[in-house]
């Protein structure tokens, strides 16, 4: 079993959703990044998404955006993220860690070296918010043999139809996306959460697939994430966190109202008994 | 000539690499685009606005002065900048904001870099009634300020774009960003033949009226094709316009023209000349980007030219040799604006002056005999201002 489905099946052992961080890696650089991993980590994390900083990030609002620009100003690039990667899973050798790329990168590197090396660095799965499964047969053969996942996303306007085809095709989790937008905190969440979980539930199941959900986009406060972890297996937290990384004095101050954030939404993911 | 592989393709180039959020949206509209080409009333509607709202057919001018200059072929020029609002983006404007209209899409967006298409398309908006929001990079709007109050005028709302290199790239980034928030009411009115599939199909397909014409217009006036056809290309909506009608006939050269700005060896737009495969918008093509897949920004002296992407048809006829690609510089563009304005009295848009001053170049090697068609894809009233300030006529107190 790999590192997803072993993170998700604890965390159903223990009556909770998975709690997962996302950073924009070099944002403001790898240190800080690797930082903030510990102390996401220490404060109750049990998976981490981390973002490629990319020039154009189309499904992302101000907040990844600027993070992304603040990461590429400081000259970070891909191999010293896969490098950044390694040093995490030696300290972590069973965190769930997820690469979120966008696939210019990934094909500019040519699809089966990065997918490789994403492997070799010890990461678990690629999420491509502009590889819809439709164009991802290449980089879902190399993950296949390279022993990663590929890991799709669903949004509130997917057809039945889609959310079957992105089914059949994925492996450790889905990621729901909450709201009809991009990234960025939001003061609410969607109305609608509930019905479309529980239409994404039932054509995974129509497609005989049994994939834990994470929701992603918009969740931003411990009420957010008590109310998602009701409805699904992962909360994802991104926007959120960076804003109040970079919204306090200085970053020293950011970091520990991250990890103060992180342990709040940890404890919100406990289902109620 | 077939150029599809699987639809939505040209060879490898193409498809349409979108989040999941826009899919749906998109295989609607690839739908829709579907069935109306292949209603005649649709082309009739088409047909008919082009001519009676925009002023269709545009003439195959007769350059003789350029011809003389130049000292070789005969040289025509197709005039798109006698379009209604000036550019050969209104053929477009028109062809989608029918189908969104039949579509039952209320609310428009675009994104301009000149903003020549921000014009066409909130000059259709204003027409029918639709609201209309332009994206437009903060440095365009600086340069392009003429465009921006047009715009207004016609009911616009026009949004700076402050990102990145707060050009057209960005432009784009931030009207799919709004596409992707309001996929549900929203027409994304796309001016190039860029983007995701269907777009670089469908742009295509409502900008070859240029080259359909051209082609029996020169077979009126000089009984034969022409030895070439010369086009400027930013995103190449006006070049596949006019070479797509000619990419059957063997005889004639397709030469594309896109910016080399300061040079190609410092800051340029030309992404066929100078760039590598890549995704940029939703599509796979030759674009400008570093070895981590991280987009460069462009540079051109003309905001119309100033992407760091190009249609994925251009990307499939450079690699299958049916086109042949150049860039000229900000330097020559500006001789080729002062050129035609000075021998034809024709101010032409600092886009179709890179076309201008390459197709003098291509006359001149084809020599006494040849024809060679400029596509004159708008014009250049825009660009005075700049034009002067870049002459260094606006100095000491000037008004």
């Amino acid at each position: 079993m790999n590192r997803f489905a072993q993170g998700f099946e604890r965390c159903r052992r223990e009556g909770r959703a998975a709690l997962m961080p996302y950073m924009t890696a070099g944002d403001p650089s790898l240190e800080w990044t690797e930082r903030l991993i510990d102390a996401a980590v220490e404060a109750g994390a049990d998976m981490i998404e981390l973002g490629v900083p990319y020039s154009d990030p189309l499904a992302d609002g101000p907040t990844v955006q600027a993070a992304g620009q603040r990461a590429l100003a400081a000259g970070v690039t891909v191999d010293g993220i896969f490098g950044l990667v390694r040093r995490v899973r030696a300290r972590y050798p069973a965190l769930p860690l997820a690469l979120l790329v966008y696939y210019n990168c990934v094909f500019r590197r040519g699809e089966r070296r990065f997918v490789e090396d994403a492997a070799a660095a010890g990461v678990d799965g690629l999420i491509i918010p502009d590889l819809p499964p439709e164009e991802g047969g290449g980089v879902q053969d190399a993950a296949a043999e390279a022993g990663i996942d590929v890991i799709y996303l669903v949004a509130p306007t997917s057809t039945p139809e889609r959310i079957r085809l992105i089914a059949s095709r994925s492996t450790a989790f889905i990621y729901c996306v909450s709201l009809t937008g991009v990234t960025g905190a939001r003061s609410q969440l969607s109305a609608s959460l509930d019905a479309f979980l529980s239409r994404v539930r039932r054509e995974v199941r129509a497609a005989g697939k049994e994939l834990p959900l994470a929701v992603g986009f918009g969740i931003s406060k411990p009420e957010h994430v008590a109310e998602v972890s009701r409805l699904a297996d992962g909360v994802i937290v991104g926007s959120a966190l960076i804003d109040t990384f970079h919204g306090q004095e200085n970053l020293e101050a950011g970091l520990e109202a991250c990890r103060s954030m992180i342990q709040a939404m940890r404890s919100a993911a406990l289902l109620p008994a | 000539m077939s150029v599809s592989v699987k639809p939505g393709y040209f060879g490898r180039y193409g498809g349409r690499f979108v989040p999941e959020v826009l899919v749906p949206a998109i295989d609607e509209l690839t739908a829709a685009y579907e069935e109306a080409k292949a209603d005649p009333r649709f082309q009739e509607e088409f047909m008919r606005e082009l001519q009676a709202y925009s002023g269709r057919p545009t003439p195959l001018y007769r350059a003789d002065r350029l011809t003389e200059m130049a000292g070789g072929a005969v040289v025509y020029l197709k005039r798109e900048d006698l379009n209604h609002t000036g550019a050969h983006k209104i053929n477009n404007a028109i062809g989608q904001i029918l189908l969104a209209r039949r579509m039952g899409k209320k609310r428009i967006i675009a994104e301009t870099g000149a903003g020549q298409h921000g014009v066409a398309t909130a000059t259709v908006c204003a027409k029918y009634g639709l609201e209309c929001v332009v994206y437009m990079g903060e440095e365009d709007i600086r340069r392009q300020a003429l465009n921006v109050f047009r715009m207004k005028l016609l009911g616009a709302e026009v949004r700076p774009v402050a990102s990145g290199s707060r050009t057209l790239k960005d432009a784009t980034n931030e009207a799919i960003r709004d596409w992707v928030t309001h996929v549900e009411t929203t027409y994304y009115l796309i001016g190039s033949v860029v983007g995701m599939h269907p777009y670089p199909t469908m742009v295509r397909d409502f900008q070859s009226v240029i080259g359909r014409e051209a082609r029996a217009q020169i077979l009126e006036q000089e009984g034969r094709l022409p030895d070439a056809v010369v086009a400027c290309v930013g995103g190449g909506s006006n070049a596949m316009g006019i070479f797509y009608p000619f990419l059957e006939d063997p005889g004639v050269r397709l030469i594309g023209v896109e910016a080399a700005g300061e040079g190609l060896d410092r800051c340029h737009a030309a992404s066929l000349s100078r760039g590598t495969p890549g995704v940029l918008h939703g599509s796979l093509s030759y674009i400008l980007q570093d070895d981590d897949g991280q987009i460069v920004l462009p540079h051109s002296i003309s905001a119309g030219l100033d992407y760091p992407g190009v249609g994925p048809e251009h990307a499939y006829l450079k690699d299958s040799g049916r086109a042949e690609y150049v860039a000229v510089t900000d330097q020559e563009a500006l001789e080729g604006f002062l050129l035609l304005t000075k021998t034809e009295g024709i101010i032409p848009a600092l886009e179709s002056a890179h076309a201008v001053i390459h197709g003098v170049k291509v006359a001149k090697e084809i020599g006494p005999g040849g024809i060679v068609i400029i596509n004159l894809s708008g014009r250049g009233d825009k660009d005075v201002q700049q034009v002067a300030q870049l002459l260094g006529e606006l100095g000491g107190g000037a008004r």
